[in-house]
């Protein structure tokens, strides 16, 4: 029983598949091997049906090939209008994705998968627009022919004998939920061409002559059935693993491709492609970064260009590094239990491979158990142009004339040696050559080395040994002397030149190791999104010598420029969306890659740990390819992330804040509330009570009756009083007071003040000196006059009767300087300060002390909104005035005047 | 006061605002005309019409603001606004639309009074008739334009003297900036509020006692001023 039992994980793989369709809209692809067998005909023939059977479907592109039926079909059908791209003065129609996202429908038919859309468009290729489809869970009917797959692209090729440019990458055709097989036979569909069913007229007789002969047709025919085919069986399969009606053979085949920069490599891509579809296998695309490899920008970009296409055709890809190009090879395939390798033929000249075994030789020697496929690649003409470019390129004329004059001046050395020593001393001679070809290899590379070293030989033959002055030898051991001297030439610039290349490698690997410490440093001394970016897109700038603009997602979601506003990469129109498009979907995309090609920069997300925060857009000064190179790329990929994390640690430390401030915010609350809600029951149940006893007892004399309502009218006015300070306090508090400031005459806000104080401060002496010249002052007069009417309740209330009550004013070097002193008790010592706190009360209130503990908060409330102080020390009038115990109080308010009075005409 | 009591009709949503005022009111001698809402109290004012009103500037229905806009369309009648401590722009809004008066809640009854009884005058009088006006230690000649105080000359200069009529005028009503501004120094200058306050200042320099704790020329605080011989 137990050997029946469905494999766990294989049904997690079904599941974790399936929900993944069920947020995806799912995909059909009607098949077909040739234009004309009706593709497009029965999909709208389909669509009819389904338009019958309720479902929302709109025709999002049908090519116009103007074929009468296909026309026909299209009535009835809602169709989404075309986007109209000018390119070159030529109008261009264009599947409008925007305008399919916006309608939303449950279908949409999307024609020709394979095509490629015209520049200006988002995705280069027709079926990223439909993944994006899928993505956004809308289902899609498209068409497709068997030529464009993109690992049987080299095959039709082959049979044809014509090269098609625009492909579909496999894994994109795998993961169609259905597939309908479009079949017709090769003769019909040759009548139907010559009736001009197919092409106008014209075009169908090129169409003909190239294409549509009957043996490629039925080859064609062919292969459309039996990929048809294998997708059944695999639909099968699975479908058998997950019910697990027999125990499938365990497969246990890994397939591995060298990937290497030779142009054949893709073939030999595909071809593992094909093999690894055919057993079910899964496969792995592997590089080796050899040090001198790493050197070569050509062959990095070669490679980078061979993984793409493994990707797409949905291999995993490795880049391994090491100096021994088998070594790493085989060992990695022996660590994932490979068992078949496959690798390309090289083509090199039979001398080269006398000296030098060639990677399959070495592959075949000690592959031990694993199968090595061995492939041959085409024969590829820009190859060769590559290559001789590349040599013109680094060919070294000053290295090899170094070489030349080295060897010179070894010869002159080593013959004023011999001057001065008087012996023949070859050893010494054949000593300062080798020292001479030691210097031009670690120098100029091997190259120049070995031309240096047969130099030498040449030399030291003719110079020092006899007979002199010829290339003849007398004595024959001096060719072993010859061929040691050869030898260890050799080995030397071998050496030397490894070692060069491994310290440019040493010295590039620093530079970017160095520059990633220096941003790490730099962003985690740095808080506030605006300075992270600069100094992100500084340092980046620096390294690619280009422009970077960096763009982030605000609070409420929206994409914004957060830094290099005015540069090129902001004026351009396209950025924006494709900024946007970046960070939605975590991708990179712009120049160069497939994604919103035409945008001028290259645009990297920013995915911190939790989301993408935003994107940056970095554009290089001379060549926006360069930035795509796999190392420079991975640089500024980890440049984004460690931005990214920067970020998203500073939003991290300002969320914390807010909340520790909305935790003191809330403390403050809870002490006002219970602060004040005794202060307000105290009146209210003196007022109730009161009321109560007049409205129950109807013997109470004239004058209670008269006391009973005078509490009333007292604890109301007290309540009120109260109520105000609690309201203006909290006003101040929360900042929801701008001041409204005018120009006003102190006196006039003294006057008021006093004015409305002058029941209260009935028993006290009050006296105010304020100069005639005392300019306007730029003020909120009402705030100003409340200031000093808490100052003078507060004399008032706790200052004896008779006491003397002083307001003057001054100007002082642009302050304005407003003292209240009395010669009161004062406060204790070092309570100066404690008095502003709110609801702080003087212990020694001569009234109940019930004061609402908050006047001289509001009066420092209002300094600070007028961006002044207010303070209190012991007044100076206390200390003369009156005995020893009376210290008097004193308030000091300095506001800044700055603005200049401005002129009043007289008349 | 005249043979028939003056009518006043109060538009207050608060019924124990309007039960007191009813009781103080009609103690008074006043007849007493209420609506609850702002539509009712403009229906109610239409017949008859009451010789004062009391409005509550917070009303459910309608602006206060809008109120006096539509009385002022058709009626001179003396208003008097209810209003918050908070609400100097509301203020200063209303009486600049009109309104002749304000009191501040909470207020005491006797405040109320003393404000419907100059308002009342001033409807009945619009023109100073006498020639000499005299308060505390000052005496005005309308008729010669000159000013003394304890017997002696006052020097004013024009817009001094000009300013003094207007608040001699209004005497006990409280005057805007703004409307001060406008009848003083014309409609043009409605901005420089700040004249005002110097020119008030200048004044109670020359004619207080105390310019400092003046007893005449009154602050109403973040609204304007009011000059009441009254001391």
């Amino acid at each position: 029983m137990n050997e029946h039992r469905p494999d766990p994980d294989m049904l997690l793989k079904a599941v974790q598949t399936k929900e993944n369709r069920a947020r995806r809209g799912s995909l059909k692809i009607f098949f077909g091997y040739a234009a004309g067998v009706g593709k497009t005909f029965s999909m709208l023939e389909n669509a009819h049906r389904a338009l019958a059977s309720g479902r929302d479907v709109v025709v999002g592109y049908v090519e116009p090939h103007a074929r009468p039926e296909t026309q026909a079909l299209l009535d009835g059908l809602e169709s989404l209008p075309t986007k109209v791209l000018d390119y070159r003065g030529v109008k261009l129609r264009e599947f409008d994705i925007d305008a399919a996202i916006v309608r939303h429908p449950d279908l949409i038919l999307v024609d020709e998968l394979a095509h490629t859309n015209a520049e200006g468009s988002r995705h280069i290729k027709r079926w990223q627009d439909v993944e994006e489809l899928l993505e956004v869970g809308i289902h899609v009917w498209t068409t497709l022919n068997v030529q464009h797959i993109e690992s049987l692209n080299d095959i039709v090729g082959q049979i044809t004998g014509i090269v098609v440019r625009e492909t579909v990458p496999d894994q994109v055709f795998e993961m169609a939920d259905d597939l309908e097989l479009i079949d017709l036979s090769p003769d019909e569909l040759l009548d139907r061409l010559n009736e001009g069913k197919i092409y106008l007229a014209e075009q169908a007789q090129r169409a003909i002559l190239c294409f549509f002969q009957k043996s490629n047709l039925s080859a064609l025919r062919e292969m459309s059935l039996r990929r048809a085919a294998n997708r059944i069986h695999s639909d099968v399969e699975s479908a058998r693993k997950i019910r697990s009606d027999a125990r499938p053979w365990a497969t246990t085949d890994r397939l591995l491709v060298c990937v290497g920069p030779s142009p054949s490599t893709a073939r030999v891509i595909r071809t593992a492609k094909r093999m690894a579809t055919a057993l079910d296998a899964q496969w792995l695309a592997v590089s080796v970064d050899t040090p001198s490899a790493q050197s070569q920008t050509q062959t990095q970009l070669r490679i980078a260009q061979h993984f793409r296409l493994a990707e797409r055709l949905g291999a995993e890809t490795v880049n391994l590094s090491g100096d021994d190009v088998v070594g790493s090879i085989l060992e990695y395939a022996r660590s994932r239990n490979v068992t078949k390798i496959f690798v390309g033929k090289t083509s090199e000249a039979r001398w080269k491979r006398l000296l030098k075994r060639t990677v399959v030789d070495q592959l075949l020697e000690s592959s031990g158990g694993i199968d090595i496929y061995v492939i041959h690649g085409e024969r590829n003409d820009d190859k060769s142009i590559d290559v001789a470019q590349s040599r013109i390129e680094r060919f070294n004329w000053f290295g090899y004339a170094n070489a030349f004059g080295i060897a010179i001046a070894s010869s002159l050395i080593a013959a004023a040696l011999r001057k001065l020593i008087g012996s023949n001393s070859e050893a010494n001679a054949g000593m300062i050559y080798l020292a001479g070809v030691a210097f031009v290899a670690f120098r100029f590379g091997s190259g120049p080395a070995i031309v240096a070293c047969l130099f030498a030989v040449l030399a030291f033959d003719f110079f020092f040994v006899p007979p002199y002055m010829t290339f003849a030898v007398a004595d024959t051991q001096y060719i072993v002397t010859f061929g040691v001297m050869v030898a260890i030439g050799l080995l030397i610039s071998t050496l030397a030149s490894r070692l060069k290349d491994q310290v440019t490698n040493t010295r590039k690997r620093e530079r970017r190791t160095s520059t990633l410490y220096e941003l790490g440093r730099q962003l985690s001394s740095i808080s506030g999104k605006v300075f992270l970016a600069s100094a992100a897109s500084e340092k980046i700038s620096e390294l690619i010598n280009g422009e970077v603009a960096v763009y982030l997602v605000d609070q409420s979601g929206k994409t914004e420029i957060a830094q290099g506003q005015d540069g090129e990469i902001a004026k351009n129109l396209v950025s924006l969306p494709a900024a946007q498009w970046v960070i939605d979907h975590s991708q990179l995309a712009g120049a160069g890659t497939n994604t919103l090609p035409n945008a001028c920069a290259v645009f990297i997300p920013l995915v911190g740990a939790n989301s993408c925060v935003g994107a940056i857009a970095i554009r290089s000064k001379d060549d926006n390819s360069k930035l795509l190179e796999p190392e420079q790329r991975q640089l500024l990929e980890a440049c984004a992330s460690q931005l990214a994390l920067a970020l998203e640690r500073d939003q991290l430390a300002i969320d914390a804040a807010e909340s520790r401030i909305q935790a003191e915010a809330e403390q403050v609350r809870s002490t006002l509330l219970s602060s004040v809600s005794h202060d307000l029951k105290t009146p209210l149940a003196a007022i109730a009570g009161a009321c109560s006893t007049l409205l129950a007892t109807s013997t109470l004399d004239e004058s209670t009756r008269r006391q009973l309502l005078e509490t009333v009218s007292n604890e109301a006015t007290r309540l009120n009083r109260l109520l105000e300070n609690i309201l203006q306090m909290s006003r101040l508090d929360a900042g929801a007071i701008a001041p409204n400031m005018q120009w006003h005459v102190l006196e006039e806000l003294v006057g008021s003040a006093l004015h409305r104080t002058s029941s209260e401060l009935v028993g006290h002496h009050v006296t105010t000196r304020i100069p005639a010249d005392l300019p306007l002052l730029y003020l909120d007069g009402l705030l100003i006059e409340q200031l000093l009417i808490n100052l003078l309740e507060n004399a008032a209330k706790y200052t004896p009767s008779g006491t003397s009550v002083h307001i003057s004013a001054n100007m002082d070097s642009g302050f304005l300087r407003l003292v209240v002193c009395d010669n009161g008790p004062g406060v204790s010592e070092g309570m100066e300060e404690k008095i502003f706190d709110k609801f702080y009360r003087a212990t020694r209130s001569p009234d109940d002390g019930r004061g609402s503990g908050l006047g001289l908060a509001i009066c420092r409330a209002i300094a600070n909104v007028h961006q002044g102080t207010i303070t209190a020390s012991p007044s100076h009038a206390g200390s003369v005035n009156h005995s020893g115990t009376n210290r008097g109080l004193e308030f000091l308010i300095r506001i800044p005047i700055a603005k200049k009075a401005p002129n009043v005409p007289s008349g | 006061m005249p043979s028939s009591n003056p009518l006043i009709l109060i538009i207050e949503d608060e019924q124990p605002i309007r039960r007191f005022l009813r009781a103080s009111l009609s103690d008074e001698g006043y007849r007493l005309n209420e609506a609850s809402t702002g539509a009712e109290g403009l229906r109610v004012a239409q017949q008859p019409p009451p010789d004062l009103v009391i409005l509550d500037l917070g009303l459910p229905d309608m602006d206060g603001q809008e109120i006096i806009r539509r009385l002022r369309e058709w009626s001179k009648v003396p208003i008097i606004v209810l209003s918050a401590r908070d609400q100097e722009v509301q203020k200063i809004q209303a009486l600049d639309g009109g309104a002749d008066d304000f009191v501040t809640k909470p207020f005491a009854i006797g405040e109320l009074l003393a404000r419907i009884r100059t308002a009342l005058r001033h409807s009945l009088t619009e023109s100073i008739e006498t020639t000499v006006i005299e308060f505390g230690e000052v005496r005005v000649d309308l008729g010669a334009r000159v000013v003394y105080r304890k017997g002696a000359e006052v020097h004013l200069t024009p817009l001094e003297y000009k300013l003094l009529l207007t608040m001699l005028k209004h005497d006990g009503k409280v005057l805007t900036h703004r409307f001060l501004l406008r009848e003083v120094w014309g409609p043009s200058d409605t901005t420089e509020l700040h004249y005002v306050r110097v020119f008030v200042a200048n004044l109670r320099k020359k004619l207080e006692q105390d310019p400092a704790r003046p007893a005449y020329f009154l602050t109403e605080p973040g609204v304007g001023y009011r000059f009441t011989s009254g001391g």
